[in-house]
């Protein structure tokens, strides 16, 4: 049988069905939700965040919502290396860090799927900077 | 079952004319079960449609030479073929080309719409509309002050026609159908449909997107005043679509777009229209395609659309008994019979349908994953997205079995 994408490794199985970071913050210095609306993938990011002179670094982050498994695992993923980096940092990510982290190749049509989790982060934390508006993230193309 | 009466489809003759079935995907043959999407297109369609630019091409009705001749007579001859094969017996006065089902949504939702609805007119739609009417008629409704009703969908996904008696009223002006859903493959009863909407003087118009492909539809059988389809979904070309409209209904609507080809006289002051069907098809039109789609029209007759509706019964039935064994498998619309058509929406417990998708695609099984264009009819069923396998003339029995593999491994890949 053909193994085709490969898209659904061990890891991100693992990090589907026990996603780390899952839920909501008491008390987080931004949360934002985005969707995707051609799978109905929705998630929320909660960032608390340590504020220092010399800029802001991630403290604490956590997930929820609901979506197919390259969305879930991949905000699960992210949340497990988020803490510890600063904002600056978040913000530089691309979409190729995503596809690393998630170390498989994402099909082109999959692709929204993986990097939602990681453009909420990035919006949540442009509108809490005051660079962005305030408006729900949606995936397009 | 309709299926026990005619002879059954050869399937590997016809797969003999699609070369596009016969390849693999990484390695492992290609099975296609989108056809409610989009159906292949047989060699003598797209045969047809190269001989037309290999030997017939130019534009239509404006040329006196040869060429233009030629395809101004293949053009609007292919609109009398269609109008036969769906029983519109005024020929080209009653068929306009379009684009697509979508298109003659709008055009009638705005040629017709506009002009006549207003507040305290309806619209009675159903809750398994296409995107296609149920959005057009939506935003027509919105910018008219027209109402928008909706008949409901039972627990077994048919229409509820005890809720539809209540909708329809004299204060409905419009009912558009759809008339085999593509997300419940339910077969809905048009004809008693269209019979309550005249009885309130209501006009109607039936969406045939998913009917004229897969059975044999008779459009002055079902009453409809006006009723839509596409080229693509019927073994022909995209990027043609049709819309039948009662030849005293079309003549008297004016145009929906404008431009070159469709007016009779024009000055800088003012312009008249030439006849139907030209005065909807402004432009140079899809001539290629309303050559592919006579040839598409040709061959399925060529086939039979009575055998046609009963290998999809076939279909639907194998898919549905295979599908239904599997444990925290859910099948939506209603169970094999005359009123299910041949496709077959599910979800699988814990895993996505996009997930699913991707999986069948790692066993080079083509399903559809998502809405399907019915976002409210999934809320209604409360799913996100669902997936679907549906069938054409192409698909044997045995093109069920690969499906099944490919869910048991994503349900083994989550569980
Ligand atoms: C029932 C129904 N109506 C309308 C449409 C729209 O067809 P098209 O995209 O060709 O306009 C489709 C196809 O997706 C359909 O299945």
């Amino acid at each position: 049988m053909g193994t085709g994408s490969d898209m659904y490794r061990q890891q991100i199985l693992d990090h589907y069905k026990n996603p780390r970071n899952y839920g909501e913050l008491e008390d987080p210095t931004f949360s934002h939700v985005g969707e995707n609306p051609m799978c109905g993938d929705e998630i929320r990011m909660d960032v608390v965040l340590d504020e220092t002179d010399d800029g802001a670094t991630i403290e604490q982050v956590a997930f929820s919502g609901d979506g197919c498994a390259i969305s879930q695992a991949s905000a699960s993923m992210l949340t497990s290396t988020l803490q510890g980096k600063t904002v600056d940092e978040l913000l530089s990510m691309e979409r190729d860090d995503v596809t690393d982290m998630l170390g498989v190749d994402i099909s082109p049509m999959r692709i929204k799927c993986a990097v939602l989790a990681e453009k909420v982060a990035q919006d949540g934390a442009e509108i809490y900077r005051g660079d962005a508006d305030g408006e729900k993230t949606t995936i397009e193309d | 079952m309709s299926h026990q009466r005619v002879e059954p489809l050869d399937v590997e003759a016809i797969r003999a004319e699609y070369p596009i079935l016969d390849q693999s995907v990484d390695g492992t043959p290609l099975v296609y079960l989108d056809s409610a999407a989009t159906a292949q297109t047989p060699d003598p369609v797209v045969d047809a449609m190269s001989d037309y630019y290999r030997e017939s091409n130019a534009n239509v009705h404006r040329g006196i030479h040869h060429l233009s001749q030629q395809a101004s007579v293949a053009y609007e001859e292919a609109h009398d073929r269609v109008a036969e094969f769906v029983g519109a017996s005024g020929g080209r006065k009653e068929l306009v080309f379009t684009k697509n089902t979508t298109e003659s949504e709008n055009l009638i939702a705005h040629a017709w719409g506009l002009r006549e609805l207003g507040p305290g007119d309806e619209v009675v739609l159903t809750q398994m509309e296409h995107h296609a009417s149920l959005v057009t008629w939506q935003q027509i409704a919105m910018r008219t002050g027209a109402d928008v009703k909706y008949i409901e969908v039972t627990e077994d996904g048919r229409l509820d026609m005890d809720h539809a008696r209540k909708c329809i009223t004299d204060d409905t002006a419009m009912l558009s159908a759809v008339h085999v859903s593509n997300t419940l493959g339910t077969v809905n009863p048009v004809n008693e449909l269209v019979d309550l909407a005249h009885e309130h003087d209501a006009l109607t118009f039936i969406d045939g997107a998913q009917a004229v492909p897969t059975r044999p539809v008779d459009v002055e059988e079902i009453g409809a005043d006006f009723y839509a389809f596409s080229g693509h979904k019927m073994a022909g070309p995209t990027g043609i679509g049709c819309l039948y409209g009662k030849e005293d209904l079309l003549a008297e609507l004016d145009p929906y777009l404008y431009g070159g080809g469709m007016i009779r006289k024009v000055t800088y002051d003012d312009s008249s229209w030439g006849e139907v069907p030209w005065k909807f098809e402004p432009g140079t039109p899809p001539i290629a395609e309303a050559v592919g789609l006579h040839a598409a029209v040709d061959y399925l007759e060529e086939i039979g659309m009575e055998r046609v509706q009963a290998h999809e019964e076939r279909l639907a039935e194998a898919a549905y008994d295979a599908l239904s064994a599997i444990d925290g498998l859910t099948i939506y619309g209603p169970e094999p019979g005359p009123d299910r058509a041949g496709l077959v929406s599910f979800t699988l417990a814990n895993v996505h349908a996009h997930d699913l998708a991707s999986i069948c695609n790692d066993h080079a099984v083509a399903i559809r994953a998502g809405d399907h264009c019915t976002q409210p009819l999934h809320d209604t069923l409360g799913v996100a997205a669902t997936a679907r396998a549906s069938f054409y003339v192409y698909n044997s029995v045995d093109e069920i079995d690969p499906l099944v593999e490919a869910i048991e491994d994503a349900q083994a890949l989550f569980g």
